[in-house]
């Protein structure tokens, strides 16, 4: 037998890079032997030592009402939960499903429709003089003022709110990616010229893959702000969602749900960026790989 | 690959006159510039900072209008006065001063671009001659390799091959190795020297570095400083095929010391007027 053979199946060759499942393997190990994972979790047991000892431990004044972290999460793993609302009670699931419902249909239809427009603004002289001060009008009313309008407009609960995410949403988008365009470097137009591409080809190979850095940027401030319009609204007029779960447990006085809601949310939140900017890593290997060799 | 003739590629340059914004801060960046090119010849333009090279240059490539004056390339009126500014085209192909690959395209697919988007190629046949020419470089193992992955050095011969593939009359290149090690250059030279001894393409190569010029080029054309103008042209005979050898033969010192004189004396002119450069 080849006295290589076992070791050869076992892992590739040392001189090789590592690739698939052993690329995976390599990253985790050298990631928990920097010290990043270690200061995260520092960070947070920081942050709840803290909590716990200006409330439940000093019993500070300014957190008189608030309940503490014990009790938080005391009863958000309860399969009983005194307040009604916990990790196993069907209402919770559904607030959470519902808000992530309408981010993804507000996020999806602002990228659908922001990402186009911005790209068509910055590529088009004519388009842009037309709809950049339209933009730039509507952009800094906040979107609170848009709530009446919302509620006048469209019926139900569902359209409102909605709407009011997508568009909150739609304008970092177009913005972010009009930036975008406007950032890409004039030789690459010049080279693409020189290469004999159509306008087309300049827009599909140049300023769309241009774009691509500043769309992420703007796609992840835009999720971000989606949720901030999104628990907004659902403040306002809702009939789920973690906004409503904020606003109603706080009118019920169960203020122990309503910090369980605030913390699910930044979680969620936290959540959704992180996919974003996954899916731009994955959509812009030249740039990860580029700064992954400046050590970044 | 057995060296070619040159048939094509001669460029004429007459009177021709740039005026930025006229009828606003009116740089007068090229004054009343003649020059003739012939099919095949290595021409290299010297001349300070801010003196007007690379807008001699983009006119060539169609990147802005000229005032005045005409460019011809191989007896077709570029640009003239009915007709301000040249169009495109990839019979000019420029590599530019900072470099311009596509940053988001891999080497293979910068190169197999061109042919491509013109419809000259299928998509797999473009990929497959790109593949054999980044081979004929010495760039086969970095062809699936994004710009940013690979060093200047590289990306710039990549761009040279990108532009190569789509077969030009003229390669226009400005400053390619202005920001590279002397040892870097030195490579880059010989195979610039090594791309042009197997294609005879007509090169129109801006420099500030007179003994990069004479080492490269057949003719060296010294410009004024703003506006320019031709104020020198220095014939390089050193037969071809060159090697690094020649940097140190007395006739390429005699060369330098020719053409020295001239490039100074507008170097300090520029200096004392203040001159500099946008791009
Ligand atoms: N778009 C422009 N508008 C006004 N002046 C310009 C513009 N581009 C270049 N210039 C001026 O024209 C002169 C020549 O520039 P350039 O051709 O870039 O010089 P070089 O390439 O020889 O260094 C410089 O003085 C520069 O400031
Ligand atoms: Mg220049």
């Amino acid at each position: 037998m080849n006295p290589n053979k076992a070791t050869k199946t076992e892992s590739p060759s040392s001189l090789e890079p590592p690739t698939g499942f052993w690329l995976f393997l390599y990253r985790a190990n050298k990631g928990v032997r920097t010290s990043t994972p270690y200061l995260m979790f520092f960070g947070i047991a920081l942050w709840l030592v803290t909590y716990y000892l200006f409330n439940e431990g000093w019993k500070l004044p300014l957190f008189n009402k608030i309940p503490g972290p014990v009790e938080v999460i005391t009863e958000w793993i309860s399969r009983d939960p005194i307040f009604g609302m916990s990790l196993f009670t069907e209402a919770y699931h559904t607030n959470i499903y519902v808000s992530c419902q309408r981010i993804l249909i507000a996020f999806s239809i602002a990228t659908s429709v922001g990402v186009p427009l911005g790209l068509f603004m910055g590529w088009s002289k004519t388009f842009r003089d037309y709809t950049f001060p339209i933009l730039e009008t509507l952009r800094p009313i906040p979107i609170l003022a848009w709530v009446p309008l919302a509620i006048i407009m469209f019926s139900g609960f569902e359209t409102p709110i909605i709407f009011l995410a997508t568009l909150a949403s739609l304008f970092v988008t177009t913005l972010n990616t009009l930036l975008g365009v406007d950032s890409i470097d004039e030789s690459y137009f010049r080279a693409a010229g020189c290469l004999g591409s159509k306008p087309r080809h300049v827009f599909w190979h140049v300023v769309l893959p241009g774009a691509m850095p500043f769309i992420f940027t703007g796609l992840q401030i835009s999720v971000g702000v989606a949720w901030f319009s999104l628990v907004a609204a659902e403040m306002i007029s809702g009939d789920f969602g973690l906004g409503y779960m904020i606003m109603d447990s706080y009118m019920q006085n169960k203020y122990v749900t309503m910090v369980m809601a605030m913390i699910t949310l930044g979680f969620v939140g936290w959540l959704t960026s992180a996919m974003v900017r996954f899916a731009g890593d994955r959509m812009m290997q030249w740039r990860v790989r580029a700064l992954a060799l400046e050590g970044r | 690959m057995q060296a070619a003739t040159a048939t094509k590629g001669a460029i004429s340059i007459r009177n021709v006159t740039k005026i930025y914004d006229p009828e606003g801060v009116n740089v007068m960046a090229v004054d009343d510039c003649s020059l003739e090119i012939a099919p095949g010849e290595v021409c290299m333009i010297v001349g300070p900072s801010g003196c007007g090279k690379t807008t001699l240059l983009n006119a060539i490539a169609g990147f802005h209008s000229i005032t005045s004056g005409e460019i011809y390339l191989d007896g077709e009126m570029l640009c003239g006065p009915d007709k301000p500014i040249a169009d495109q085209g990839a019979d000019r192909m420029v590599v530019f001063q900072n470099g311009a690959l596509f940053p988001w395209k891999t080497l293979l697919e910068n190169v197999a671009y061109g042919p491509i988007v013109q419809g000259i190629m299928g998509k797999k046949e473009a990929r497959d001659k790109a593949q054999d020419i980044l081979a004929e470089a010495g760039l086969a193992d970095f062809s699936m390799k994004f710009p940013g992955e690979v060093s200047s050095g590289m990306s710039r011969r990549a761009e040279i091959v990108r532009a190569l593939i789509n077969d030009p009359k003229v390669l226009l290149l400005d400053e390619p190795y202005r920001a590279m090690d002397a040892l870097t250059k030195s490579i880059m030279h010989e195979s610039l020297l090594e791309v042009y001894d197997r294609t005879k393409v007509t090169i129109f190569f801006i420099t500030h570095d007179l003994e990069e010029a004479i080492f490269l080029g057949d003719r060296v054309v010294v410009m004024t400083t703003r506006p320019a103008k031709t104020k020198k042209i220095v014939n390089v005979a050193i037969k071809r095929p060159r090697d690094y050898t020649v940097l140190s033969s007395e006739e390429f010192r005699l060369l330098v010391a020719e053409a020295k004189g001239a490039v100074h004396e507008e170097a300090i002119k520029a200096f004392e007027a203040g001159e500099r450069e946008l791009a």
